[in-house]
């Protein structure tokens, strides 16, 4: 494994090497939030910054995305044919990213490239974009990723680490696709092996032990899942939820979609939208019918899928990276760590308040 | 706020205890600052989570819509008025409810308050003058007037318009509040400039709806974004679309809004929700004398005629 030192005074240089090689995205303060966007030649990211209000998920998976173009116009001659539309797949760099962030694309990775179906657009972004992230040296009361199979400098998913050190950044490579990146930006200063390495493992202990908030998730697994299904609870934790898609959309873990065809004149496109299990949309028949009818329903859903459902299918945790935006973002206050306790904890022959 | 919230629990606790009620909806303190959740309670045992303070905000009417059960329900000013509304518009029964009426001191804007700080605020403490915010490493006092959510800052209903009990005695309310100041500066822009400044206002929506489920007007069964035979409006971030949601459902609420704000606090994005809104509120008060929910004996102007309705602005 290889450090660099990266001096603070040469960040902004490299950054400019590196446009034009890369399409640079990195987190941006707009008047009230730091957003994630594609930054301007000379446009420095701002990495003081605790994490941006929605996650990275857009860069790989937009919210809206076109897939195919056709004509209906019957004079020409590919009429009612479609036609796949020309996208920029060219390299792109995540500057910043948070390692949950960057870990939730590994989730998601699974739903979008499995041996039966292999996503040509989720697949061809992932593989354009490289995740250079920022180690969290300040986590907020909110984070609990280290009780979601993550942590605040998790290495799975990126390409190279971050790790802030004040005058200068350790560069972590850990992918040659990290390496290479380095090398672009001209960053040429190695830093010395076992003292990066011990710094690294200092402030990382620092930093997970100011993680205040917690999941506990040992039990999902062995609960049955009938017994959570129809558990009392969920009229209480649904209650408030007013059924908007703010958490399904804030999650850089969720990754249901719809697929919609727009037509004006005689040119139309398919696209996919973001959709989320909220909405009583999301379910309908064609025949009128929908089986989840009812908030109580629905909300059931998005927490037996993350926290049942994806344990059971892929044997190694839950779906969920603790970043904490669905509970930051929530208009009502549902939080997903009471939940997963609630979960986690439930006795289905005893009674359990929530 | 103790006082609000000791009387909320007693007054809750004899309606469970006499059986009066099947549940009583209120809020119990939320996990973060600022937050509080709506809950029910059911049992005098479990009034203890019941919580009242300036983290309110969320408009509980929404929580009544179609339900049948005899329900005990804190009201504010605004979720008084849209009680009214609701039981107007036949979405609840008068005889079901126990209005549990808190007169309001108005609620803090959460994004605003965030947004004074760099730092993650860790906890966020009050008194009756006072929002206390603290960090890690700081802490600060606001006044709470220049914190106050901005439709409390010009509310003029802050006592309940209707209620069985108290939660405290009634508040003066505010006079001479001008509240269409914002909405007089949009109307005086040209055409191109007021297209510009909502295009401009809509741009970070993402569609999430938030502002529409916490609307305690928006119950329509099936709302007319999510209707797909036919479908009215694409589900793109086209910015056609998203500003034909924000208009409609402003137009919907016409004559109904009561500037509770639970749109905007919802809101994810942080967008001014309620500018759309409110200029649909100043001209029904201008062209037909109404505002919304402070009657149950009296229909709402969108909702009938009489021969002698105002016409001079139907051009």
């Amino acid at each position: 494994m290889k450090y660099i030192n990266i001096d603070k005074k040469n960040w902004a240089s490299g950054l400019e090497n590196l446009y034009g090689n890369y399409r640079l995205f990195g987190p941006v303060k707009n008047n009230k939030h730091h957003v994630l966007k594609e930054l301007g030649k000379g446009e420095l990211p701002d990495l003081n910054y605790i994490n941006t209000l929605l996650s990275p998920k857009s860069i790989v998976f937009p919210q809206s995305e076109t897939m195919f173009e056709y004509s209906l116009d019957e004079s020409k001659e590919d009429h009612h044919i479609l036609k796949e539309i020309n996208k920029d797949y060219s390299p792109r760099a995540l500057i910043g990213i948070r390692p949950c962030d960057a870990a939730s694309f590994l989730l998601v990775k699974r739903n979008f490239d499995t041996p039966e179906y292999k996503d040509p657009y989720w697949l061809s972004a992932y593989e354009a974009t490289i995740c250079i992230g920022l180690a969290c040296s300040n986590p907020c009361s909110t984070c609990f990723c280290t009780s979601a199979g993550c942590g605040p400098f998790h290495e799975d998913g990126l390409d190279l680490l971050l790790v802030d050190e004040g005058e200068n950044f350790i560069a972590k490579i850990l992918t040659p696709r990290g390496e290479n990146f380095i090398k672009s930006a001209g960053w040429k200063t190695e830093a010395d092996h076992m003292a990066a390495k011990k710094t690294i493992k200092n402030m990382k202990m620092k930093a997970e032990e100011k993680i205040a908030s917690f999941v506990s998730t040992d039990q999902l697994k062995n609960k049955s899942t009938i017994d959570l299904y129809g558990a009392p609870f969920w009229e209480k934790i649904a209650f408030a939820c007013i059924n908007c898609g703010t958490c399904t959309y804030g999650c850089p873990t969720c990754w249901c979609f719809d697929i919609q065809d727009e037509v004006s004149k005689s040119s139309g496109i398919r696209m996919r939208n973001w959709d989320s299990c909220m909405y009583p949309l999301f379910t309908l028949h064609g025949t009128g019918y929908n089986p989840r009818n009812t908030k109580v329903q629905r909300v059931r859903q998005r927490f037996m899928h993350k926290l049942k459902y994806y344990v059971d299918k892929y044997g190694d945790g839950i779906q969920c990276v603790g970043c904490g935006r669905c509970i930051r973002l929530c208009p009502v206050n549902i939080d997903i760590r009471r939940v997963c306790d609630i979960m986690n904890n439930y006795d289905s022959r005893s009674r359990l308040e929530t | 706020m103790s006082d609000y919230t000791a009387k909320i629990k007693e007054i809750s606790a004899r309606l469970l205890k006499e059986e009066k009620v099947e549940m009583v909806i209120g809020f119990r303190k939320g996990t973060v600052p600022m937050m509080n959740e709506p809950c029910f309670v059911k049992t005098p045992e479990d009034v203890k989570e019941l919580v009242w303070d300036s983290n309110c905000g969320i408009n509980l009417a929404n929580y009544l819509t179609d339900r049948k059960e005899k329900i005990g329900i804190i009201a504010k000013g605004c979720d008084s008025r849209n009680i009214v509304t609701h039981i107007i518009e036949n979405k609840v029964k008068r005889e079901q409810l126990l209005i549990i009426g808190v007169p309001c001191k108005g609620m803090i804007d959460k994004n605003k308050i965030t947004s004074m700080f760099e730092n993650e605020i860790n906890e966020v403490l009050e008194d009756e003058e006072n929002i206390i915010v603290k960090g890690k490493v700081f802490e600060k006092t606001l006044n709470k007037n220049d914190v106050l959510q901005e439709n409390c800052k010009i509310c003029i209903h802050r006592n309940p318009v209707i209620s069985d009990e108290l939660a405290a005695d009634l508040l003066d309310e505010q006079k001479d509040i001008d509240r269409y100041e914002d909405v007089r500066k949009i109307e005086a822009m040209a055409t191109e400039d007021k297209w510009k400044y909502f295009e401009d206002l809509l741009s970070p929506c993402i569609r999430c709806y938030a502002c529409r489920n916490a609307c305690p007007l928006c119950y329509c069964p099936t709302c007319f974004v999510d209707e797909s035979r036919p479908q009215w409006v694409g589900k793109s971030l086209d910015p056609t679309d998203t500003r034909t949601f924000h208009f409609l459902r402003a137009y919907h609420c016409a004559g109904r809004c009561t500037d509770c704000g639970a749109c905007e606090r919802a809101c994810p994005m942080g967008i001014k929700v309620r500018m759309f809104t409110k200029k649909l509120e100043k001209d029904c008060l201008e062209l037909y004398g109404w505002e919304a929910g402070l009657s149950l004996d009296e229909r709402p102007p969108l909702d009938t005629y009489r021969p002698n309705d105002p016409e001079d602005f139907i051009k």
